[in-house]
Order: C-alpha cells, then structure tokens, then sequence
C-alpha cells in the first residue's frame, strides 16, 4: 500500500496563507513554505502548537478553504473546491440536529449517490452505523446521544461516502480518555480494512504514535512549517496495551514531546527569513534510539536533514 | 387525609380562584343599588358625567346577563339575518378569511425575500434601509392607499394583514438563514450538495424555528390589526361586529366579541406553539 517509489496520492507543494492584519496593511503569515506528500492507504497525523495553522490547512486540503499561494495536487488534479472525493470529520461533529442518527448518514449517502433507490441509501448507511457500532440507536436524534456516539455518526458518515482521502480535525478532542480509546480501537480497525488514506491532526502524542504511518510536526507561527517528519514504523496491527513495549515506542514519544516543548519554538530564524525555502526533516525510529545515545542538542540548519537530540 | 397537588393542579385551582374573585367583583361592580350609593355620594360627579355614570351603571351587563348572551349567541354561531345581524361565528369567518389570505400572501413574498437577504450580504445592505424605513409604519395607515389603489374594502383589509405580517416574518427568515451554522454548510460544501437541495435540507430546517418564530409573531399582529381593519372599512368581520354593537349600545355583545377576539388569538398562537414544536431542535 506505501510505496514512495509511485506518485504520491496528494501532493502540497509550498502552500501559504496569510491573513490581513486587523491593526496594520501588512498581511500576517500564518504558515508557508508547506511541503508534503502523502501516499495512498498512508495514515498521516500532523501536531503542533494551538495556532500553528493546522486546521486552516487541512481547510485547504478539503477545498473550504483557499491558499494565499501553493498548490495542492490529488490524484494528479488540482484541489480547487470540496469534494466527495475528500471526507471530513469536524471536531464539533455537525450533525444536523433535525436528523436522526440514519438520516444524518442517509443524507451523506445520498449525496454519493443520488440515483440509489430508498432502501439501497438505508441498507448503506446501515452498514457504516453498525460499523462503528451504533445499531440500534440509528433512530436516535443526535441530542439523545453522548460525544462519543456523536463523534462516532460523523466517522459513520464520512466513511459512507467512501472517500478517497479522510480528513480529521482533532476528533476525539472533546472526548474523555476511556472513550476516545474505544473509539481510536475502531477507527484503527476501520481503517485497516478498508486501506484509508487519513490526513489527522491531533494535539495527543500518543493518539499519533497509536495510529500513524507518519507524524509530521509544525512549529510555531507566524510562518509556521512542517519542520520535522517522524516515520513510524511501529508493527501492525497496532494494541494499545502493548504498544509501549515495542523498543521503537519511547523514543518516537520523546522526540515528539521533546518537539513540541522545546524545539518547535527554535525555527525563529525562518521567521527571519521569511522566504527561504523549506522541506522537512524525515526522521525513522532507528535514527531518535541512536539519538538517545548521544545527547547533543543542538538547532537544525534550515532544509538539511538532520538527527535531533532528545534529553530523556 | 392528605394527597399531594402535582403543579398543574394547584395552577388550576389558582386559576379557578381567580376566576371566582373576577366574576365576585364584577357581580358586585354591577349591583345596581351600589350604584345608585355611588351617585349619591357624589352629586357633583353624576351631573358632570351627564347622568352618563349611573346610565351605563345600569347597562353594564352582569355576570348573568353576560353568561346569558354567550349560551344564546355559541348555540346560534352562523345565522344571517341581513348585513346588521350575522352569527358571531359568520363574523369571525370573515376576519380569519382575512387574516389568513393576508397572511398567506405575507408569507409567500417574505420567506423567499428572507432567504434571498439571509444568503446574501449584498442583498441585505441594498434592502435593509427599505425594511427600516417601512417597519415602523402602522399598517393602518396604508388604508387610505390601499382604499384608494385597490378600491375594495375587504380587499384593501387584507393588503393591511400583508404589510403588518410580512416585517417579523421578513426579518425572523433572514436572521434565521444568515445564522445557520457554519458547520452544516461546511457539511453539504464537503458533501457538494445542490443549492436547491440545500435550501431545502439544511437551511430551511435550520432556520424554521426562527422562520416559525417570526410567522407566530406575525400572526398575533395581524389578529391585532384585523379588528381595527374591519372597524375601519365595515361591512362584515369581527372588528365591524364590535363597531356595529357599541352603536347599538350593546356592551354585552361587545364584551362577547372582546372574548371571543381573545380565544380566536389564544387558538391561533396556540396552533402555532405547535408547529414550533415540531420544527424544533435540540443541538
Ligand atoms: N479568519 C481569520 N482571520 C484572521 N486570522 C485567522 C483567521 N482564522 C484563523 N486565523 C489565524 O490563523 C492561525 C491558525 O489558525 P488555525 O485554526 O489553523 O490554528 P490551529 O493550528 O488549528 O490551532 P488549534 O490547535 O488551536 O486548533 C491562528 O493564529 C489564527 O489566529
Ligand atoms: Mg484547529
């Protein structure tokens, strides 16, 4: 399913977006200089600090949102506008209120598929609900149902239209701890079968160690990138309880926690220079034990790979 | 022995009680020696009103009298003895035809125009001056145009229904349409739904409990406005009835339609507390 040596699945290449400032003329940069590939079947999880410009990107990603400059390629097309081809899950769920569990994912379906009869829409949209285990609460209003229920009709729906690419904005944000592992234990499973290309933003370090092929970090903004790549090739299929005992787990957490308390404030020097160019550094779980052996920290020159330190 | 009144059975008897106390002080109001005690307490008073005070103490009708005219004028609702005499259920027939074809018509131009203002900025800053400006004017004063324009009386009563029910129902349809959440649209955006299925689907289920909000607001005003309506252009109608009866100096059947305007009011809004609960959502 991953293979790098084919076109990517979707491409972003040096995408920005700026926002006019509310007191000057000069436009404030949230983020540019954004680079990334992601490849079919690929779980993609992306983490930063709050205002990096994570969710304006994957806005962009699902066409609600235009670039200042860049593009982004699927398929080898163009992303101008939203699309079936591109499902989202909103953190906030938004299911309408005036629609029962079925008829929220009815509604999905039938957009798919207009030319479906009735029963074909309801028999589909049946599938996905008992697929994340909702049978029998699908004539639920979504008021009668708990946020993880919720959260659950919205993964439902986006799955019912069979996306080619899932876009997830902090899903499981507003779930408690026990909930949202119930739930990441489905989706893992869900995405399993049916070889989901998933583009998810999260501010859990484990949550993305848990799901992810690949983890990409952003700094800080203005002028926020995706500085680091962290591939993690921790075996599949994944438990939760086990996890942590695989030897790849402690440093992949470290670094990513390590990045996101320190490192992800040094890329000041980009902010300097605004329009020098940027790729990420890819990092593999061999490279951070290495790391821990040898505990130098020190700041990556900007667009050259580089082995960052981590102080266990 | 002690039994324990649920809420809604001590409002009842509160009710009730109130109820009795009305009815005591009305029967007491209206006995004619404390009437005539009151004119003589104060001569100076009665000459002033004319003999006026103790003639109308004599004419207000009592809570018997009044119970009288309502059993006798409910148990003949649709008799027509001519332009002067129709069964109060004719007359209430006619103001609700009114109000209703008034309505209706209201409906149809503002929540279309509503949905148009509400999708869109540029509509809604080249219409807003218009509704500000037309909005604080008494719908009784479009009579004479509408008189004059229309040349119908009924008609003409009817267009006033329009004006007065087509601002909160305009105004309630736009606010509801420009305040659905963004989520939704971002939903059918993602979902590349159809603008007319759109509209439909999520839009107008979104807003109807403002919509409804808005056309409930309308309706009180027009039930409102029709009385004064019919007073001024006559004929037929529950307003007309009222002007017709104080004439004949019939303050019980006036005091009969006064009720009966309020139950009219009461089944109306209540019709539409109804459809509002059905349109309603719990986010
Ligand atoms: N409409 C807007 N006008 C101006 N600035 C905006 C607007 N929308 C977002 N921003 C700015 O863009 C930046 C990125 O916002 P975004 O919502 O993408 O952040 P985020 O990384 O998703 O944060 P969080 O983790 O808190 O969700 C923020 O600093 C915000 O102030
Ligand atoms: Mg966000």
């Amino acid at each position: 399913m991953t293979n790098p040596s084919t076109h990517p699945f979707l491409q972003v290449e040096n995408l920005a977006r700026a926002y006019p400032s509310p007191t000057g003329h000069d436009a404030v940069t949230v983020f540019d200089h954004v680079n990334f590939r992601i490849h079919k079947g690929e779980f993609v999880c992306v983490t930063g600090h709050s205002g990096c410009g994570k969710s304006t990107i994957l806005n962009i990603l699902a066409g609600l949102d235009s670039a200042s400059a860049g593009n982004v390629f699927m398929d080898g097309r163009e992303v101008s506008g939203p699309s079936l081809d591109r499902g989202v899950i909103f953190q906030s769920h938004a299911l309408m209120p005036w629609l029962s569990v079925l008829e929220n994912v009815s509604f999905a379906v039938k957009s798919r598929w207009p030319s479906w009869h009735k029963s074909k829409i309801r028999d589909h949209a049946m599938r996905y609900i008992e697929l994340v285990g909702l049978k029998g609460a699908e004539h639920k209003k979504p008021s009668q149902l708990s946020g993880g229920m919720k959260q659950r009709v919205g993964i439902a729906r986006a799955f019912s239209i069979e996306p080619k690419m899932l876009l997830m904005d902090e899903p499981f944000g507003a779930l408690d701890a026990l909930t949202r592992g119930v739930i990441q234990d489905e989706l893992l499973k869900i995405c399993a079968e049916t070889q989901q290309t998933v583009f998810m933003i999260t501010h859990d370090v484990d949550e993305a160690i848990l799901l992810s092929d690949k983890i990409m970090l952003m700094s800080n903004g203005p002028h926020a990138r995706i500085a680091e790549i962290v591939n993690n090739t921790l075996p599949r299929p994944r438990e939760r309880s086990a996890i942590h005992k695989q030897p790849h787990y402690y440093p992949i957490r470290n670094h990513l926690v390590d990045f996101l308390v320190s490192r992800s404030k040094q890329f000041g020097a980009l902010r300097d220079a605004p329009d020098a160019p940027s790729s990420p550094t890819v990092f593999d779980p061999e490279d951070l034990i290495e790391a821990e052996i040898d505990p130098v920290v020190h700041l990556p020159p900007v667009g050259k790979p580089h082995i960052h330190l981590v102080n266990a | 022995m002690k039994t324990k009144l649920t809420l809604s059975q001590k409002a009842g008897l509160l009710s009730l009680g109130l109820l009795a106390v009305i009815l005591l002080v009305w029967q007491l109001a209206t006995l004619p020696d404390t009437h005539a005690a009151a004119a003589n307490v104060d001569p100076e008073y009665a000459a002033l009103m004319g003999g006026g005070a103790a003639k109308a103490a004599s004419s207000f009708p009592t809570p018997g009298a009044m119970a009288q005219t309502v059993w006798d004028r409910l148990s003949h609702p649709f008799y027509d003895n001519g332009p002067n005499d129709k069964g109060i259920g004719i007359q209430l027939a006619y103001s609700l035809a009114r109000v209703l074809g008034g309505f209706a018509l209201a409906a149809i131009v503002a929540i279309p125009l509503g949905f148009a203002i509400g999708n869109s900025r540029v509509v809604y800053q080249a219409i807003n001056p218009y509704v500000q400006l037309l909005k604080p004017i008494s719908p009784l004063a479009w009579m004479p145009l509408a008189l004059y324009t229309i040349k119908d009386a009924s008609a003409s009563a009817i267009f006033v229904i329009f004006i007065c029910s087509l601002w909160p129902m305009l105004i309630n349809t736009a606010h509801g349409v420009a305040n659905v959440r963004k989520d939704w649209l971002d939903v059918s955006r993602t979902l590349e739904v159809n603008p007319l299925r759109k509209a439909f689907r999520v839009i107008l289920p979104a807003a109807a409990p403002t919509i409804l909000t808005g056309m409930r607001i309308s309706m009180g005003i027009a039930w409102l406005v029709i009385v004064a309506a019919e007073m001024l252009v006559g004929g037929t109608g529950i307003g007309y009835f009222v002007w017709n009866e104080w004439n004949n100096l019939s303050l019980t059947n006036v005091l009969f339609a006064i009720f009966m305007i309020g139950v009219v009011g009461m089944a109306l809004d209540s019709i539409f507390g109804v459809l509002a609960k059905r349109v309603a959502y719990q986010e």
